[in-house]
């Protein structure tokens, strides 16, 4: 395995993206809407159309914003379906999402068939080509660090989300456990939903576009999934989160630069997999890990704890018969 | 159906509601409501099933917007109201997986008084000790709240109520599903309530404690039936205009009633 500095700005831009996802990730799963992070990142798409149909260019901040806006409509026509189509959250997310990607397919064919603005391409965000966009290049003792647009965006978006998590803890965690008694005390719980919503879909339009919605989604669901099995306190679970989010983009790269040579591929035509679906896989394979062995949740773990238990009642009954 | 209070009593009066019509999907499901509830009274709200009782008290806390009507807390609108006023929600309306102790939920009591922004403090922390202490409860304040018993977690809710520090309580069905420690454990807790001056109303199911436990008690199903003193209005009539022809279960009742006397 070869190490270059584009392979550090990797990790970091994964990391950042890792991050900002797992934080809110939590507070997804903890409310019983993990897949709204899926319906986002499809949703999107006719925001991205749109935007880029008004202004005729591929300006990304334009095409940010309109993603951004349909993103935040996902969630309230979500709410209004289930609200008034006597539909369960999950079956009105459905109805949305595929509505609004379709009609963004539809937008692009009909509209844009002649530009570079593929849907491929917008949902399977290349990390690898990020540290090839550079915007910055400061010089420290010498050395000139080459730093990515990816990294100073998601630097920006991991920063917001933190702020948010840790401003509104207490918020975050009466709204999510218990709507309608933190309405009755003046934090409305809609507004919070809405903050929360709000922030998923910029959190997912700006990771998306630079790594691609796989990592996307499953960071914002599997390092507070597998947290929750390894934890009983809120605030524990969103640090080791964090901490599973870092660990799985880290061991995700090299993986991926690893894994062709392990499988037995000849180097110098197949180098690398893909990083994005690595680190997805990681953080699948952590929580495989964790669902397991986890300390009090675990399959194995519970397992074990009850052959402990039956034998110290065989052995007491022995000793109360001896 | 009671006396409306004038307007210098409005402000003594914990629960005033006028002419109050809940409606869902168009189908109305509280109709024309009107109360006046006095301070310091255990008020039980007894219906069959889907009598809107729940929605009632949702309404009366603006968790669910109403089609006409109005209701005021001392004579104040709930957003004013609303650090005067308790809610316990139905059990199963949270889910008991959630990773917070014991202490964590009850300390939840005091996020109203806290306010926005404002971390959880020592103080908080020690209210929701104590009311945890006086439940009963204090030995577990540091489980997961899915590691407590039916009864416990339904204590866990009435702490988190004491906490709030409230003149006037709204209760959910607290009394749902719960052992019998836990039911003496509430009962005592409301008297205690009461004592102290606090109003409290609570959704009520077992039509047999009714005349044991309260002393105020509103009839409802969409209309109110009657709301007036138990002693007054748990009449086998009441009972027959707002369960309908349940027999059994009337029989049953007026059985109790007697015995009661």
């Amino acid at each position: 395995m070869e190490w270059y500095a584009i392979d550090t700005w990797i990790v970091i831009v994964g990391m950042l993206a890792a991050i900002s996802c797992a934080l809110l990730g939590n507070f997804l799963v903890l409310r019983k809407m993990s897949m709204m992070g899926d319906a986002i990142s499809h949703a999107v798409l006719p925001g991205l159309a749109i935007a880029f149909l008004v202004t005729g260019v591929r300006a990304s901040l334009t095409m940010f914003i309109g993603a951004a806006v349909v993103g935040v409509l996902t969630a309230v026509f979500t709410q209004w379906v289930s609200r008034f189509g006597k539909v369960d959250e999950g079956a009105s997310m459905g109805i949305v999402f595929t509505t609004l990607f379709a009609l963004g397919l539809l937008l692009i064919v009909q509209a844009a068939d002649h530009v570079d603005l593929d849907a491929g391409c917008v949902l399977y965000g290349a990390i690898e080509l990020t540290p090839l966009d550079v915007v910055w290049r400061p010089e420290f003792f010498g050395t000139v660090l080459d730093v990515p647009r990816a990294a100073i965006v998601l630097l920006i978006v991991c920063v917001v989300n933190a702020l948010f998590v840790v401003l509104f803890f207490k918020e975050l965690r009466i709204s999510s456990f218990d709507a309608e008694l933190a309405t009755t005390m003046g934090f409305n719980a809609n507004i919070m939903h809405y903050l929360l919503m709000t922030l998923v879909a910029v959190t997912t339009v700006a990771a998306f576009e630079a790594v691609g919605s796989i990592i996307v989604i499953a960071m914002l669901i599997v390092p507070a999934a597998t947290a929750h099995l390894l934890t009983d306190r809120l605030g524990t679970m969103v640090i080791l989160s964090v901490f599973i989010a870092v660990f799985t983009a880290a061991l995700g790269h090299v993986a991926a630069l690893c894994l062709p040579g392990w499988l037995g591929f000849d180097p110098s035509i197949v180098e690398t997999t893909s990083t994005s679906g690595m680190m997805a896989v990681v953080a699948g394979l952590v929580f495989v890990a964790v669902l397991f062995f986890a300390p009090r949740y675990g399959i194995v773990t519970k397992r074990l704890r009850r052959l402990e238990d039956v034998s110290d009642l065989a052995v007491s009954r022995e000793e109360a018969d001896a | 159906m009671n006396a409306e209070p004038n307007l210098r009593d409005l402000k003594q009066t914990p629960l005033v509601v006028r002419d109050l019509t809940v409606a869902y999907h168009r189908k109305p499901v509280v109709w024309d409501v009107g109360l006046s509830i006095p301070e310091g009274k255990l008020v039980s709200v007894v219906g069959p099933n889907g009598a809107g009782k729940s929605t009632l008290l949702k309404a009366c806390l603006d968790l669910i917007p109403r089609s006409s009507g109005e209701v005021l807390i001392y004579g104040e609108p709930y957003a004013k109201a609303r650090k005067r006023v308790g809610y316990v929600p139905q059990r199963e309306s949270v889910d008991w997986d959630f990773p917070v102790s014991a202490l964590d939920v009850v300390a939840m009591g005091t996020y109203g008084q806290l306010g926005w922004f404002r971390r959880v403090n020592k103080r908080s922390k020690a209210l929701a000790m104590q009311a945890l202490d006086r439940v009963g409860l204090a030995d577990y304040a540091h489980r997961q709240i899915s590691q407590l018993s039916g009864g416990q977690q339904q204590r866990t809710f009435l702490a988190r109520a004491l906490v709030q520090d409230a003149d006037i309580y709204f209760m959910d069905e607290p009394f749902a599903a719960v052992d019998a420690a836990t039911e003496r454990a509430i009962v005592e807790l409301l008297k205690e309530l009461q004592s102290r001056g606090k109003t409290c109303l609570v959704v009520h199911h077992d039509l047999a404690t009714v005349p044991q436990y309260f002393d105020w008690t509103v009839f409802l199903n969409m209309r109110v039936v009657a709301s007036g003193p138990t002693a007054e209005v748990f009449t086998p009539e009441n009972l027959h205009k707002t369960y309908g022809g349940k027999l059994s279960l009337l029989t049953e009742a007026a059985e109790k009633i007697a015995k009661a006397r």
